[in-house]
């Protein structure tokens, strides 16, 4: 073991945020922006977009309204961080989400609240009663509302997302125009992870380098996880990025690891062999927290059967490859499990995910294929007998 | 805002396109096609059956060339290995869940989804049947429009055509993954929805998932029955659509061979519905002209503007929608139902046949006729006033079936009486043709005088803008018609139901000073119509537009009050427009409806 995994405590440590907002509006908006970007941030909801350019992107656009909108619409399964910083820290994600309405020029700002998390609203509502009040001494104008999910996956795609909160179906759109040009009712808006705006406020706080010097080059910082499954110790964890699988399993494992999902139903499995040579990140596999581990007495077959149930009921509908693949998909293997088909078939479905993979209109039908080859790959044999 | 040139390459092939094209248009610039399901020229952009993927050199994903605008220096290849591989999946995972029935599908040979499959020669399906309702019954609980779920491909067509071209959403989507469907509200059946039956959704629907319920075999069994006497009446649109169905240019004049055909198929005798439009405008302008003395003179709180009744689409829609203003429409039947009912009483008189053993067919360009043929108060005459109504497209399929080769047919004439009409009559299948009809018939009766307008073509109120504003002024009017002197006379045009929208809010407003609205409920009118061959788009509709004012201007009486029929219909049967007769066949009453 090279080195220990550190855990880092910039989320969930109690600060001044009003203190940290103060500082940053006597600093100019392109100076914050700066900071962020050169923090090397990327969006913590998954798909890792530089924070910093999204909020530069935003900033440059010319419009009578912007808005910031903090997803919160956590429905990955095996994540359940963002549920516990809104818990912990609401004032900070407040706090990152008014930071942002600064570099940005937006006056409002929603946070789009997963149905299953709405016993968070009240104390969240007491939150923001008290934050605005704060906002009002510090003569800043920026107004925070809650727009309440109604429990589709979809909904976390931040296109669906804005969608769904015009009152719409929650249906992906076409990109382009990006949110940052027309989002939210057709203005410039800035979607960002729950994770995402707390850790912007920290930079703001700490500057650029502390949070650079943790890390990889393409994934500086920390990150927190959502641990689950077989593991002794489940639960949320505020680690530095760049460690490898191997890593993780021997602090997190229960001796007994075979395999790890990470990255949720959307993310990918890695197999024991694989552990030590994978690292946590975006030059190995991104995760937007998910981390389920997996003993030997699970079935690979039952995990990617769930998965893919999961998909082929929360996929939007909309697009062909992500509706009717993910159908296929589910309907493939337990054909093949039933010998309905021959093992070779699980080609022809690896294509067919290939082609969801490139040709799905959103992230949901484009990473359908992450499980689906992974697990197919490292576990063959689990799939066919 | 000016636009600025965008330079890419499509297939290697360099080319400049306005910024904000579609990949797909540019593609088409260079003669490439590309294959497409959701697209329709019609409609908003959708970008959800992707078939029309493309390959973006540098990009990890195959932008829907359809949804995407071109950037610089983009370089696209729309037919490369992992394009080909993408799109043969798709279409196969489209099969996969469309009940592939071809050879007993009403759209075989039709269908959009079969042409792509044999194009991409998808023979045995790789995988698995996923068909969700191929057991359930179809919903034929409209007189109108047939839906089958087990053909629907989801591209959304007719949701966006429901929505957005017509402001009606009947149809919708619901659930989601692979559940999602197309449905009403709370899964109605389509009789029991805000359905108003025009039928725009049939001619953008790629599959056969919604069709127009088809009455061939009951008028084919009318013909052949030795007992029944079937007369047909064509509606004025119809002559320069039905060559389209045997691969004539669209606005083809074929209204000879239309006849010619109709004679060939058994139809005792083959009549116009263009007459009863003449008649149509006698009974409206009269209306109109009798609404405006009594607001004019006697003061009377009268239903202004007074809107047109000829569209039975636009007439549900009202219902449903703009209850609270039905005495602004006007009471006329639609000619449709006017011919009906003068059919079995005036004609069946004169032709000395009891009307219990006649039968009444038209061909329309609309669905929402058939429905309109089935209103319980349609029944005029004693019976049934319209039996069977057939669509443009039905018409066609008889003349095939029947084996006659419409291209070599030898132009006939109409059967008299009920078959005379005027230029007047054959454009009410355009929009703004009824309301020009009617000012040509309106201002003579009371100026003594033409219409003030080249040939009588009145140019401002023609062409496909959603809705077209005009005003005539009125002077010099004959003695009887003295309160007309110097009113500015306001007419408005809407075609589409959401266009008819804007005037109808402004109405419900207070804010509308027009006299005289025409409304129809298909975009471009009837030639437009919900039963009109496809497929369907501006440059077909603007070709069949044309069509209608060439067959105007070679007509040799182009007013209605100068069709000779007409005028011994009111001198031998009617007496006088909403005289008592009229009253009984020609005019109508109309039903709120709930929105739900």
């Amino acid at each position: 073991m090279e080195k220990k995994i550190k855990k880092v405590d910039l989320i969930f440590g109690k600060v001044d945020h009003l203190d940290i907002l103060n500082n940053s509006f006597q600093r100019t908006r392109d100076e914050i922006i700066l900071d962020v970007i050169d923090s090397g941030l990327r969006g913590r909801g998954g798909a890792g977009f530089p924070t910093g350019l999204k909020w530069k992107f935003a900033k440059n656009e010319e419009a009578d309204q912007k808005y910031v909108i903090c997803n919160a619409d956590e429905g990955e399964p095996g994540t359940f961080k963002d549920r516990e910083i809104l818990t912990q820290v609401p004032e900070k994600v407040l706090a990152g989400m008014a930071l942002c309405g600064y570099c940005i020029g937006a006056s409002e700002g929603y946070i789009y609240l997963r149905a299953e998390y709405n016993f968070l609203l009240p104390s969240l509502y007491k939150a923001i009663d008290q934050f605005h009040e704060h906002l009002k001494a510090m003569k800043f104008d920026f107004t925070i509302r809650i727009c309440s999910g109604s429990g589709a996956y979809v909904c976390g795609e931040e296109t669906a997302l804005m969608e769904s909160m015009e009152g719409k179906r929650g249906e992906p759109r076409n990109k382009p125009p990006f949110p940052t040009s027309e989002g939210y009712l057709g203005k410039p808006t800035s979607v960002n992870n729950v994770e995402t705006l707390v850790f912007a406020l920290m930079i703001a706080q700490e500057g650029p380098a502390k949070f650079k010097e943790m890390g990889t080059f393409d994934s500086r910082g920390s990150k927190v996880f959502s641990v689950s499954g077989d593991t002794p110790t489940p639960g949320i964890y505020e680690l530095e990025l760049g460690m490898t699988l191997e890593q993780f399993v021997e602090e997190f494992g229960d001796g007994d690891t075979k395999a790890v999902q990470v990255g949720g139903a959307s993310g990918f499995c890695v197999s024991r062999k694989d552990f030590r040579s994978t690292l946590i990140g975006f030059e190995g596999i991104p995760t937007g927290g998910s981390m389920m581990l997996f003993n030997s007495s699970r079935s690979m077959y039952n995990i990617l059967n769930d998965y893919l149930e999961f998909m082929e009921e929360e996929s939007c509908g909309q697009c062909t490859p992500c509706r009717v693949g993910c159908q296929q998909l589910l309907k493939g293997i337990e054909a093949v499990k039933r010998g309905v088909k021959p093992p070779s078939y699980l080609e022809d479905l690896q294509k067919l995910s290939d082609t969801m993979r490139i040709a799905s209109k959103c992230g949901l039908g484009q990473s359908v294929p992450n499980p689906f080859n992974s697990i197919i790959n490292n576990f063959r044999e689990e799939i066919i007998y | 805002m000016s636009k600025y040139k965008v330079n890419l390459k499509i297939n290697n092939i360099p080319i400049s396109v306005d910024e904000g094209t579609t990949i797909l248009d540019a593609a088409r610039e260079l003669n490439f096609k590309i294959p497409t399901l959701c697209h329709h020229d019609d409609l908003c952009v959708a970008g959800n059956c992707r078939v029309c993927v493309v390959e973006q050199k540098g990009a990890r994903l195959l932008p829907a060339s359809c949804a995407t605008p071109v950037s610089e220096g983009m370089e696209i290849q729309t037919n490369s290995l992992k394009v080909r591989q993408a799109r043969k999946h798709i279409v196969e995972l489209l099969l996969s869940e469309h009940n592939a029935d071809c050879t007993k599908c009403f759209k075989n040979g039709y269908c959009e989804l079969q042409d792509m499959s044999n194009d991409y020669r998808i023979g045995d399906h790789i995988f698995l049947d996923l068909v969700m309702d191929k057991d359930k019954e179809l919903d034929i609980s409209s007189p109108s429009i047939e839906k089958d779920d087990s053909k629907c491909i989801r591209c959304q067509r007719c949701v966006r055509t429901c929505a957005n071209m017509q402001y009606v959403s009947a149809l919708a989507v619901t659930h989601k993954g692979n559940n999602m469907r197309i449905s009403t509200f709370l899964d109605k059946p389509m009789n029991d929805v805000v359905c108003t039956n025009c039928g725009q959704c049939i001619n953008r629907c790629p599959t056969a998932a919604l069709t127009e319920r088809n009455y061939i075999d009951e008028v084919f069994d009318a013909i052949y029955d030795p007992n029944k006497f079937v007369v047909v009446q064509t509606a004025p649109a119809t002559r320069v659509a039905i060559g389209e169905e045997f691969g004539m240019e669209p606005g083809t004049r074929a209204t000879g061979k239309m006849v010619a055909a109709l004679r060939r198929l058994g139809f005792d005798k083959v009549l116009d519905t263009d007459f009863t439009a003449d008649l149509t405008i006698m009974e409206e302008g009269t209306e109109l002209l009798t609404r405006l003395k009594e607001a004019l003179v006697d003061g009377k709180e009268v239903a202004l503007p007074m809107l047109t009744s000829c569209s039975p689409g636009w007439i549900k829609f009202q219902e449903h929608l703009y209850p609270d203003l039905l005495d602004n429409l006007s009471t006329c039947k639609s000619p449709q139902q006017m011919f009906g009912p003068l059919a079995k009483t005036y004609y069946a008189e004169k032709v000395n046949k009891n009307p219990a053993d006649m039968v009444v067919v038209s061909i329309m360009p609309c669905t929402a006729k058939k429905f309109e043929a089935e209103r319980p108060e349609m029944r005029g005459s004693g019976y049934k006033d319209v039996d069977y109504v057939l669509t443009t497209r039905e018409l066609g399929r008889m003349i095939r079936q029947a084996g006659i080769d419409f291209d070599k047919l030898e132009d006939e004439k109409y059967d008299s009486i009920l078959g005379e009409s005027t230029g007047a009559a054959v454009i009410f299948g355009a929009t703004g043709g009824v309301m020009e009809a009617a000012l040509r018939t309106a201002y003579e009766l009371v100026t003594g005088r033409e219409v003030p307008f080249t040939n009588l073509n009145i140019k401002p109120i023609r062409g496909m803008e959603g809705v077209k504003e005009a005003s005539v002024k009125i002077k010099d009017v004959k003695p009887e018609w003295s309160f007309l002197e110097g009113v500015e006379l306001n007419v408005a045009i809407a075609h589409g139901l959401v266009n008819a929208k804007i005037l109808m809010d402004k109405i419900r407003a207070g804010e509308a000073n027009h006299h005289f609205i025409e409304i129809m409920a298909c975009p471009s009118g009837c030639i437009g119509g919900g039963g009109q061959p496809m497929p369907t788009n501006m440059e077909i509709r603007k070709k069949r537009a044309a069509g209608i004012y060439e067959e105007d201007e070679a007509m040799v009486i182009r007013k209605s009050h100068e069709n000779p029929e007409v005028a011994e219909i009111y001198k031998s049967f009617l007496h006088e427009p909403l005289g008592h007769r009229s009253h009984d066949l020609l005019h109508t009453h109309y039903t709120p409806r709930k929105r739900h």
